[in-house]
């Protein structure tokens, strides 16, 4: 099938960047996106002309790596699947194709459609994480763990940190992204002590990251690769209030 | 080349506490002054990095993705072994390690492998402290699985993403040292050199994958753990960025290269679409065992599946195994799918393809039995094919998977480099001919959380080592070589882009140093290589400039490395005169057509020494005893 | 105190004091629709409550101020998300189509807003009596029957009314998240809530503008 491309180049952060439009012919409707831009690419090389620069790695949906908006919709229109993910069967002949980075201050451009998304790495660091030296763990299976409560924690421990919660929502907010690692961790026994203490830096870790505030728009959860639920924001909001009233600081250590 | 494994004596069971209660400790006040290079933070690195961290070495952490939680341990499915003998199966850690030994054809150490085993309960209880969801039975206590034809059920597993899960444990643990500063993490940062000062790795050369800058970087030690290499075949199941080059520029500083021709062609991927294929994607194994596995017995049909009727099917390995069927190793069933493909009877538009047909198991089961099983794995088929694999037959091919040669290392997971280690799929050391399901991810934790933190520290207890920084000759000597290095690949400006070279080097590799080899086609192959590697030096292309985010550069510099690796692969192949594990040498085989090792002679692993540009590689062997498993035949019949 | 400041100060604590603040607000305006509908049984009836409202004139002022500090601590912490989500996308999209989205939540910043202008016209069309060509201080009836029999006025009510029925179609769901109530027992009303609620208010307030423009009030 013949596609017209509309694709943001930009040569590097301070440039302005602009759209391009590619005409592509013979386009296999097996092809994956990637793989689609991949022959474009060998074409534009071959013409001298850059290739675009995109990220990717794993190709199978997992690495959290690809990503970019396509048509208005952060990784594409087909469900609960990564860019790498979607395939050129979901295209028709002749469609126009317009293909953008993700959009937002916490994820500069680096390149076309390579953006910097430090930004949650560095969340993570704040708070992510469960506190246990190598060595000192207990015997693995000392405490149970209902099945109910797992199931809920793995549909908030796949989140990939696409970002792609960010690019979708109007308002550039890492709600979603970061609500999953918030609930992930507070479901399970193992998160318990720190649980307060999480929230609190993981929220102030996010908001110094200049990312927008949630206002329920709901699309994070509709672009997610991993169909991971806002009820995960939820969680968010209720444990960063109650760590903010519990006064779980700490510097002090103790109850205030 | 000295290769002395530096074993600790003693009963098997015994040898790793033994090394632990003798080996000199790094005081605490010293360890900060001590600073490590990690390069890759996969489960490997990224347990290393943290461990060390949290020890209080300064450490120094690199990876080429953007982010350290994107490295390709992300992508394991399966899950990971351990000897904790939940099930009250009669599992223990002498068994776990006598089933690696055994289904590495008897080709790796025992004591490396005795020690994995050892420690593989630890990781258990270090992952599930972390927060990784493991599933669970209804009781609330930890699940296992029987995975990759064991006897017993010791594979722990959450969901289909257990190397996403355990990675995402390792990137915390990894962050959270980051956070506490005594870990610096540099990501989008390739490594192209490796800094030998005096006969010891003192540090890296890297190139800011966003600036173009090259960068070097001086410590005490050096930690590879850079994963494996099986993209030398350009289609595989591993990350578009996985590499080489890591391991192989160490090489050409001296570090010697174990077993490179060991690698496994997993059985169960999803077929290549097109030319202009980029990856291949793994179905998971238990899929086998439901399915059944068959071809048309006539050459060339062309009918659909389903229009083929139930005598025209041949289901070879139901025929050839009637014991094993579909569930031999993935070694045989890999082998089996390319010889009924090269009698002209692979199915789909390349011809290169079998039947995974769940219609008996529909039948049997019910829709709902093998929606709840496979569920999710028939979704994802479906995604990438357009197929529904409850009307019809998957389609399957073998892909290369994984990378049982390496870089060699000895007990301590020191290479032939003093200072070098090599850690997770990089090194060699456990896996002989034939990797196990479910225990790369075992053995890339147990390499970074249990053992390097204690040999590392016997190192730098031990060794003498003078402060060393960047100014050194060394340093500077290199960073000038990676430039040159740069500067040529930019200035050839041929006809032939990276990816058209690579794809022609991997489909050569595939058909003559893949799922079997022969001495003719080997040599073949090498005058192959050589000449394809000539073109790469004087057609590439490569588009743009040094100093930019530039992926044809990155490309073009591992597919380099590639080449000299393939030639390598393929002597090694050659070298090696028997068949084993994932290694099959059409010279050597039974009369029924099975592997056929050679115990009188090649019960050793061959480490080659790089000689410089235009010398050939040299062959030394480490032999390997085996003092308390006894070496028997494997017998799928 | 300084845990309440670090908390409100904070994106999240922000959209906490918008849903309390919307409640009350919402609260507000559901007993007024329940009062308004008196209408519907006559001037007398209507009056005598009006009266019995400005009986207890304390009491009214504290309502007063309470709803006034409210819009405000509403309409300011707005702003500040506003612009705060303005500043996490300074380059916007060319295409941009994010699913899910519905029409309330994405008018929130115009319905709020018009709503506030709207209390503005109406305080001064119904209480103070500026706007109200043919105002009578006490006569609520009378004034709210002037009001509405000009089709104009009484089309800006029923607009009005409708935004804030998308306002609190969105808002009313939305504050379960903010609070973070989405356990499972309830988590399936919440919609439905939101839904009965807006309809409800919007419902009942148009019916008085419409009751008066067909001539079934007069
Ligand atoms: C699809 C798939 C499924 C698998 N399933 C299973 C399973 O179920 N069970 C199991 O036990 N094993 C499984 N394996 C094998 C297992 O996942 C890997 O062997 C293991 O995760 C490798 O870990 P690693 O840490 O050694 O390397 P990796 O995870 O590959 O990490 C390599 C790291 O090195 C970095 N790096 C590489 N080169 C450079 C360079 N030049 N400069 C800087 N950084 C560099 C990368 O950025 C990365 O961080 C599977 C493998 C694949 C591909
Ligand atoms: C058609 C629908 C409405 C009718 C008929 C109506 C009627 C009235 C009347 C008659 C008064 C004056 C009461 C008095 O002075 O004693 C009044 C006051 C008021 N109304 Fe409404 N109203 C309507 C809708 C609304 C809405 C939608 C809002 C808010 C969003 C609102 C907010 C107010 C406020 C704030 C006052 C002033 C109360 C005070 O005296 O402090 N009204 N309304
Ligand atoms: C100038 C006036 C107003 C403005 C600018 C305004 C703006 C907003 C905005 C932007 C939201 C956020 C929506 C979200 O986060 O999902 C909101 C929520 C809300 N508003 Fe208003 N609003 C105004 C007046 C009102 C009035 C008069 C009421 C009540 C009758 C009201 C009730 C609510 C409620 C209940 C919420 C839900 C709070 C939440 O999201 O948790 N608002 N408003
Ligand atoms: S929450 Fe979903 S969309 Fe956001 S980063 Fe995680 S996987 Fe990507
Ligand atoms: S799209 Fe944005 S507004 Fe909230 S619900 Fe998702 S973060
Ligand atoms: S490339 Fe890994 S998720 Fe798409």
């Amino acid at each position: 099938m013949k596609l017209t491309l509309h694709v943001w180049r930009q040569t590097h952060a301070d440039d302005k960047g602009g759209f391009q439009t590619y005409e592509l012919e013979d386009v296999s409707t097996d092809m994956s996106f990637l793989e689609m831009l991949d022959v474009l690419n060998q074409d534009l090389i071959s013409r001298d002309e850059s290739p675009i620069a995109f990220d990717h790695d794993c190709r199978e949906g997992v690495c959290g790596t690809c990503g970019f908006v396509i048509n208005g919709v952060a990784h594409g229109h087909q469900k609960g699947s990564t860019i790498c993910q979607l395939h050129m069967r979901h295209f028709s002949d002749g469609d126009e194709i317009t293909i953008e980075p993700f959009r937002a201050r916490a994820f500069p451009i680096i390149k076309d459609l390579v953006v910097d998304r430090s930004s949650f790495d560095r969340i993570i660091q704040a708070g992510g994480f469960i506190t246990i030296r190598t060595g000192s763990a207990p015997e693995a299976s000392a405490i149970p763990i209902s099945t109910d409560t797992l199931e809920h924690a793995v549909d908030f421990a796949e989140c990939i940190g696409c970002g792609a919660c960010v690019a979708s929502c109007p308002n550039g907010a890492a709600m979603l992204f970061v609500g999953a690692k918030i609930s992930h961790l507070g479901l399970l026994p193992q998160g318990q002590p720190e649980r307060s203490r999480r929230a609190l830096k993981m929220v102030e870790a996010m908001e110094r990251e200049a990312f927008g505030a949630c206002t329920n728009y709901r699309s994070c959860e509709a672009v997610c690769p991993k169909e991971i639920s806002i009820s995960g924001i939820a969680r968010m909001n209720k444990d960063f209030r109650r760590a903010s009233f519990a006064g779980a600081v700490p510097a002090h250590g103790k109850k205030r | 080349m000295k290769l002395d494994a530096r074993i600790p004596s003693g009963p098997l069971a015994e040898k790793w506490q033994r090394l632990l209660d003798e080996i000199k400790l790094v005081s605490p006040a010293n360890k900060r002054k001590h600073t490590i290079i990690v390069v890759g933070t996969g489960l490997a690195g990224g347990s290393a990095a943290a461990s060390l961290g949290e020890l209080g070495y300064n450490v120094k952490v690199f990876c080429y993705q953007d982010s350290a939680r994107r490295a390709h341990s992300v992508a394991a499915q399966g899950g990971i072994n351990a000897a904790k003998n939940y099930q009250n199966d009669g599992d223990s850690v002498y068994r776990l390690f006598y089933d690696t030994i055994k289904g590495g054809d008897y080709r790796s150490r025992e004591a490396n492998v005795y020690r994995l085993a050892e420690v593989s309960n630890n990781i258990i209880d270090q992952c599930v402290a972390q927060g990784i969801p493991f599933a669970r039975e209804y009781g609330g206590y930890l699940a296992n699985r029987s995975f990759g034809g064991a006897q017993v059920s010791r594979t722990f597993y959450a969901r289909g993403e257990t190397g996403q899960q355990l990675l995402l444990g390792a990137y915390s643990a990894l962050s959270q040292q980051v956070a506490a500063g005594t870990v610096d993490l540099n990501t989008r940062s390739e490594m192209l050199d490796l800094v030998v000062v005096d006969g010891r790795a003192r540090g890296i050369i890297t190139r800011d994958m966003v600036t173009g800058e090259v960068e070097a970087h001086a410590a005490d030690a050096v930690l590879l753990c850079t994963g494996g290499y099986s993209n030398v075949y350009y289609l595989s199941t591993n990350a578009k960025g996985c590499n080489v080059t890591a391991a192989w520029r160490a090489h050409k500083r001296g570090a010697g290269f174990a077993n490179p021709c060991f690698t496994q062609i997993h059985p169960t991927c999803i077929p290549q679409a097109g030319d202009y294929q980029s990856k291949l994607t793994l179905m998971s194994e238990s899929l086998r065992n439901d399915g059944r596995v068959w071809v048309p017995k006539a050459e060339g049909d062309e009918r659909a599946p389903n229009d083929i009727p139930e005598d025209e099917r041949d289901y070879y390995l139901e025929r050839i195994y009637p014991s094993f069927g579909n569930l031999v190793p993935r070694d045989v069933a890999s082998r089996n799918a390319k010889n009924v493909c090269d009698e002209g009877r692979g199915i789909g538009s390349n011809k290169r393809g079998v039947y995974l047909d769940f219609a008996d198991a529909i039948d049997r089961l019910g829709v709902d039995v093998i929606r709840t099983r496979y569920g999710n794995l028939f979704d994802m088929y479906e995604m990438i094919t357009g197929e529904d694999p409850y009307d019809v037959p998957m389609r399957i091919y073998p892909a290369p998977h994984y990378t049982m040669g390496g870089l060699w290392v000895d007990y301590y997971l020191m290479s032939t480099i003093p200072g070098l280690f090599v850690l997770g799929e990089a090194n060699f050391s456990d896996h002989g001919g034939n990797r196990l399901g479910a225990s790369a991810l075992m053995q890339g934790l147990a390499d970074g959380y249990f053992v390097i933190p204690d040999t590392l520290g016997e190192y730098l207890a031990t060794a003498k080592l003078d402060t060393v920084d960047t100014d050194r000759d060394e340093f500077s000597n290199s960073m000038s070589e990676v430039e040159e290095r740069t500067k040529k690949l930019l200035s050839i400006d041929g006809t032939r882009s990276v990816d058209s070279l690579h794809r022609e080097l991997g489909m050569l590799m595939l058909d003559e140093c893949g799922m079997s080899r022969s001495e003719k086609g080997l040599d073949e192959a090498i005058e192959k290589i050589r000449a394809l590697r000539e073109e790469f030096w004087t057609d590439v292309k490569v588009p743009g400039e040094g100093a930019e985010l530039n992926q044809e550069l990155e490309k073009a510099g591992r597919v380099a490395d590639f080449f000299d690796l393939a030639e390598l692969m393929c002597m090694d192949a050659r070298e090696r005169k028997e068949s084993c594990g994932g290694h099959f040498r059409e010279e050597y085989q039974t009369e029924e057509g099975e592997a056929l090792r050679d115990d009188e002679n090649f019960v050793n692993v061959t480490v080659w020494e790089y000689k410089g540009e235009d010398t050939p590689e040299v062959a030394h062997n480490e032999d390997l005893d085996f003092e308390f498993v006894k070496l028997t035949q494997r017998s799928y019949k | 105190m300084n845990q309440a400041v670090g908390y409100f100060s904070s994106t999240l604590g922000k959209k906490v004091l918008m849903a309390v603040t919307g409640i009350i607000l919402f609260g507000f305006v559901m007993g007024h629709m329940l009062g308004n509908l008196q209408i519907y049984l006559g001037a007398e009836r209507l009056n005598h409550y009006a009266e019995l409202l400005q009986a207890n004139q304390p009491f009214l002022w504290a309502v007063r101020s309470v709803l006034l500090f409210c819009v405000g601590v509403h309409i300011v912490a707005a702003v500040l998300v506003w612009l705060r989500n303005r500043a996490a996308r300074p380059v916007k999209y060319r295409v941009f189509r994010p699913p899910s989205v519905d029409y309330a939540a994405r008018t929130m910043m115009w319905s709020g807003p018009i709503i506030a202008f709207f209390i503005i016209y109406h305080i001064l069309d119904l209480t103070v009596g500026v706007a109200n060509p043919d105002f009578v201080r006490g006569d609520v009836y009378h004034n709210a029957l002037a009001s509405f029999s000009n089709p104009l006025i009484a089309g800006l009510y029923i607009v009005a009314n409708l935004l804030l029925a998308f306002h609190l179609y969105h808002g009313l769901w939305s504050l379960f998240q903010t609070f973070g109530w989405d356990h499972n027992r309830f988590g399936w009303m919440r919609r439905g809530a939101a839904i009965f609620f807006s309809v409800l208010i919007g419902a009942g307030n148009i019916s008085i503008p419409l009751a008066v423009l067909t001539g079934a009030v007069h």
